[in-house]
C-alpha cells in the first residue's frame, strides 16, 4: 500500500515538472493523503518504535521507562533453545513454523485447485462460488468453536461414528499434544481456502483467452496448459494470497485461543498468544514486548526479500 | 452553517455549566466480570441496595476467561484516566494498582464502621495496604473443596477421605464401578488448583506457606514438593481420556449427572449444582480436599476503590458501606456460593455446604490458616501464578516427564518471574 501511494505520488510530481499548474493542484494529491499519512506513521511505525522501547525497560503490569537493556531479550533467546521441556516461547514458535507453512500451501493448493474445477464452465457455478465462499463469512471464534466441538471426541465426530458402530475409529488429535497444532492447520485451511478460491478464480477469468487457445491449437494437453501456462501467468495472485494467508497466519490468535484454549499442556501456544498472555494478563509487558518485536522482525526477515523480488519483477 | 456551529457551542457550554453546577455526581460505576446468570443474580443484591440509597448503578461488564478480559479492559481505562468507582479485583492486582498510584483512601469509613475487627486478617493484606484501606472485600471463595456426587458414592460405598491415601483408595473404588473417578478440566489453571490442593495435603499449611507465600527456593526444590508431584502423577490414573482442554463447568456437569464421582474446584462450583436444582447434603456432598481439613485456601473478591474526583467520593462511601452491610454480605454470598468477607455474618440463609464454609474459615481464621490461593493469584503475582501453570501443566499433561525435571523446572520459572 505504503509503496503504491508513495509510486503514484512520484508520477504525479514528474507531471507537474513537465506542465506547469496551479499549487492547488500540486498541494491537493498531497492533502488528500496527508492524514492517512500521518496515522500510518503514528499508529504504526510509532507504535513498533514504543513497543521496541518498551521491550527494553522493566514494565510489568503498566508500561514503565525506566531502561534495562536486553533483559527481556535474553530470555527469550534462552528459552528458544530450551526443548526439552520445551519452553512456551519453544513451543510457540515451533507452532508457528508448522502452522504457517501448513496453511499457506494447503490454503493455496486447495483453493487454486477449486477455482480451476470452477472454471470449467460448470453450471450454477454461482452456487458452488458461494458455498466456498461462505467459511468466510464466519469469525475465527465461531469457526474455532464448531471445530473444537466437531473433533472432540467425547462429543463429535468419532462419538458419532461410535454410536453407528464403527468402535475402530479414533481421532483424537485435538486433545493430543503432539498433534493438536494440525487442527488447527485443518480449521484454518477450511476458512480460508474458499477465499482463496475466489482470488484465483479472478485471476483465471483474467487470462487471456487467445493465449490459452494458442496453446491448445498447439496440441497441449490441459495438465500441461494449467502447468505450464496458465499457472505461471497467475503469479501475481500467488503474491496476493501469500501477503494475506502470512499476515492471517502471523496474527492467528482468536481461533487457537477459541479451538484450543492453549492446547493439552500448552501445546497450541503461538508466538500471538504467547505476546498477549505475557504482555496483558501476566503483567510483564516487557518481555511480551520483546517477544512481539521479535515476531516482527522474523516476519520481516521472510516477507521484505519476497516482497522487493516479486514487486520488481512486476515492474519489469 | 456558521450559525448551527456558533448555538451548538452555547448549548455544549451551557450544558457543562450545568453538570458542574451539580456538587455531587451520583453516578456508581463498577467494573467485573460477574455476566453468567447466578453471578447476575447475586450482584442484583448490591445493586439493588446502591440504587435505593438514591445513587445511580452504572454497570460495566466484561466477559469472559475469569477476569482477564476484565482486568485488560481496566487496564485501558485506567490508563487513560477514566476511573470507575470501584472494580472487582483478586489479591494482587490490588497491590498493582496501588503501586501504580491510582487508588484512593477510604480508611475514615472503615474505622469509624470498624471493618478491621470482622474482616479476616489474611484479607487485611490486601484491602488494607500501608495502613490505608483500598479495597473492600465482598465474599470469601474457598479452593480446598471436592464436590461429591452423593447417589455415586453411596453406591460404591465410599466414606469421606481424610487423607491423600484414603482420596486414591476412593477414587479406586469409583474406578472400579464404572464411573470416571476424577473430573477435571485439563485446562492450566484448573490443574494449578488441583496441585494448590495436592501441596497442601502433602506438605501440610507450614510447607505451603514456606513455598507459595515466602517463595522459599529449598521448600521450592524440596524433597516435598518432588512428593507433591508424584502425588499429582497418581490421580493422572483416574481421569478420563477426554479432559484436555475441557472447561470446568462441564467437569462438573458430569459429576451433576453422575458420570463421575467427583470434581476438585472451587466453590463457584456449587451455583452449577445449585443451578441444576440439586441440594446440598442430599444430591450432592462437599468434602474439604482430603488431608487440608482445619486450613482453607481462599480466593477473594475485593472491590478496589479508585481515587476518583471529589464529586464522586460520596457514591463511593455509600457503595462501599453497601458492600459491607451484613444483608448484602449474605444475600450475595447465599446465591453466589462464596462464604461473606466478614466473620459476623450469620449463616442462618446458607445451605449446608455454605454452612461448613462459613464455620471453617472462622475457625482457619483463628488457626492463621487462612492462605491465599497461589494458583489464582492471590498469594502470588500474575507473573509467578503464570508460571506456575506453565509447570503444572506441562507436568500434568507429559512435556516435563519426571517429577525430578518438575521441581527443577518450577524453582527456574519462579526465579523468572519474579
Amino acid at each position: 500500500m505504503v509503496a503504491v501511494s508513495s509510486k503514484s505520488l512520484i508520477g504525479a510530481e514528474a507531471e507537474t515538472r513537465r506542465r506547469p499548474r496551479r499549487l492547488f493542484d500540486v498541494l491537493l494529491p498531497r492533502l488528500a493523503l496527508a492524514p492517512s499519512f500521518l496515522i500510518t506513521a503514528v499508529f504504526v511505525y510509532g507504535f513498533i518504535a514504543w513497543t521496541f522501547y518498551l521491550s527494553l525497560t522493566n514494565s510489568k503490569t503498566f508500561p514503565s521507562y525506566e531502561f534495562v537493556g536486553l533483559q527481556s531479550y535474553e530470555r527469550l533467546w534462552r528459552w528458544t533453545f530450551q526443548s526439552n521441556p520445551p519452553s512456551s516461547w519453544y513451543t510457540a514458535i515451533v507452532n508457528m513454523g508448522i502452522f504457517a507453512a501448513l496453511y499457506i500451501v494447503f490454503s493455496i493448493v486447495i483453493g487454486l485447485f477449486l477455482a480451476i474445477l470452477l472454471d470449467q464452465r460448470v453450471r450454477h457455478e454461482g452456487i458452488f462460488r458461494s458455498i466456498y465462499l461462505y467459511p468466510l463469512a464466519l469469525s475465527f471464534i465461531v469457526t474455532g468453536t464448531a471445530w473444537k466441538w466437531l473433533l472432540d471426541p467425547g462429543i463429535g465426530l468419532e462419538h458419532t461414528l461410535h454410536s453407528w458402530g464403527l468402535t475402530s475409529f479414533h481421532f483424537d488429535w485435538i486433545k493430543n499434544r503432539n498433534f493438536v497444532i494440525y487442527t488447527v492447520v485443518m480449521a484454518g485451511v477450511w476458512q480460508a481456502s474458499g477465499f482463496m478460491m475466489a482470488l484465483f478464480l479472478a485471476g483465471l477469468r483474467g487470462v487471456n483467452d487467445d493465449i490459452v487457445r494458442a496453446a491448445e491449437l498447439d496440441g497441449a494437453s490441459r495438465p500441461t496448459l494449467y502447468l505450464r501456462i496458465i499457472i505461471p501467468l497467475l503469479r501475481p495472485v500467488f503474491l496476493s494470497a501469500i501477503v494475506v494467508l502470512a499476515h492471517n497466519a502471523i496474527v492467528s490468535y482468536d481461533l487457537v485461543v477459541a479451538m484450543t484454549s492453549g492446547g493439552p499442556g500448552g501445546s497450541a501456544e503461538l508466538p500471538s498468544t504467547f505476546m498477549y498472555s505475557y504482555t496483558f494478563t501476566r503483567s510483564q509487558m516487557a518481555l511480551g514486548s520483546a517477544s512481539a518485536i521479535i515476531m516482527l522482525v522474523a516476519t520481516a526477515a521472510f516477507m521484505v526479500p519476497y516482497l522487493v523480488v516479486e514487486l520488481r519483477a512486476r515492474h519489469q | 452553517m456558521r450559525t448551527k456551529i456558533l448555538m451548538a457551542i452555547c448549548s455544549l457550554g451551557a450544558l457543562l455549566g450545568a453538570s458542574a453546577a451539580h456538587a455531587q455526581n451520583k453516578d456508581v460505576r463498577v467494573l467485573h466480570w460477574w455476566t453468567s446468570g447466578g453471578e447476575a443474580a447475586a450482584l442484583s443484591v448490591l445493586k439493588k441496595k446502591v440504587d435505593d440509597q438514591g445513587f445511580n448503578w452504572q454497570d460495566i461488564p466484561v466477559a469472559g476467561g475469569g477476569g482477564a478480559a476484565a482486568l485488560t479492559a481496566l487496564k485501558a481505562m485506567v490508563a487513560a484516566g477514566n476511573y470507575p468507582t470501584a472494580s472487582q479485583m483478586q489479591g494482587s492486582d490490588l497491590l498493582d494498582y496501588v503501586h501504580a498510584g491510582k487508588l484512593g483512601d477510604i480508611t475514615d469509613i472503615a474505622t469509624s464502621e470498624g471493618w478491621a475487627d470482622v474482616v479476616p486478617k489474611a484479607l487485611q493484606k490486601y484491602a488494607v495496604v500501608d495502613g490505608k484501606w483500598v479495597g473492600i472485600p465482598i465474599n470469601i471463595h474457598a479452593t480446598n473443596w471436592m464436590w461429591v456426587n452423593k447417589a455415586v458414592f453411596d453406591k460404591i460405598g465410599g466414606a469421606e477421605p481424610k487423607t491423600f491415601d484414603d482420596f486414591i483408595a476412593l477414587l479406586d473404588k469409583a474406578k472400579a464401578a464404572g464411573v470416571v473417578p476424577l473430573a477435571l478440566g485439563g485446562q492450566d489453571w484448573q490443574e494449578s488448583i488441583l496441585f494448590d490442593n495436592v501441596v497442601l495435603s502433602t506438605g501440610g499449611i507450614d510447607f505451603w506457606k514456606k513455598a507459595f507465600v515466602d517463595l522459599d527456593d529449598t521448600a521450592l526444590s524440596s524433597d516435598t514438593m518432588k512428593k507433591s508431584f508424584d502425588n499429582l502423577a497418581k490421580l493422572k490414573a483416574y481421569v478420563d481420556p477426554n479432559f484436555a482442554g475441557r472447561d470446568w463447568n462441564l467437569a462438573t456437569a458430569m459429576v451433576i449427572k453422575g458420570d463421575a464421582l467427583t470434581q476438585v474446584m472451587g466453590d463457584w462450583a456449587k451455583g452449577e449444582f445449585v443451578s441444576a436444582k440439586q441440594v446440598a447434603g442430599k444430591d450432592f456432598a462437599c468434602f474439604r480436599f482430603p488431608g487440608t481439613q482445619g486450613t482453607v485456601i481462599y480466593n477473594s473478591d475485593i472491590f478496589g476503590m479508585f481515587d476518583v474526583s471529589p464529586d464522586r467520593k460520596a457514591g463511593q462511601a455509600a457503595l462501599a458501606k453497601a458492600i459491607m452491610s451484613k444483608d448484602v454480605q449474605s444475600g450475595f454470598n447465599v446465591l453466589k456460593g462464596s462464604a461473606p468477607a466478614r466473620t459476623d455474618v450469620a449463616d442462618t440463609d446458607f445451605d449446608a455446604c455454605g454452612k461448613k464454609g462459613i464455620a471453617d474459615l472462622k475457625e482457619a481464621d483463628k488457626a492463621d490458616t487462612l492462605v491465599g490461593s497461589f494458583s489464582q493469584t492471590v498469594s502470588s503475582t500474575p507473573a509467578i501464578a503464570g508460571a506456575y501453570h506453565d509447570v503444572v501443566t506441562k507436568f500434568f499433561h507429559g512435556q516435563i516427564a519426571s517429577s525430578d525435571e518438575a521441581v527443577k523446572q518450577l524453582a527456574q520459572a519462579i526465579d523468572d518471574a519474579k
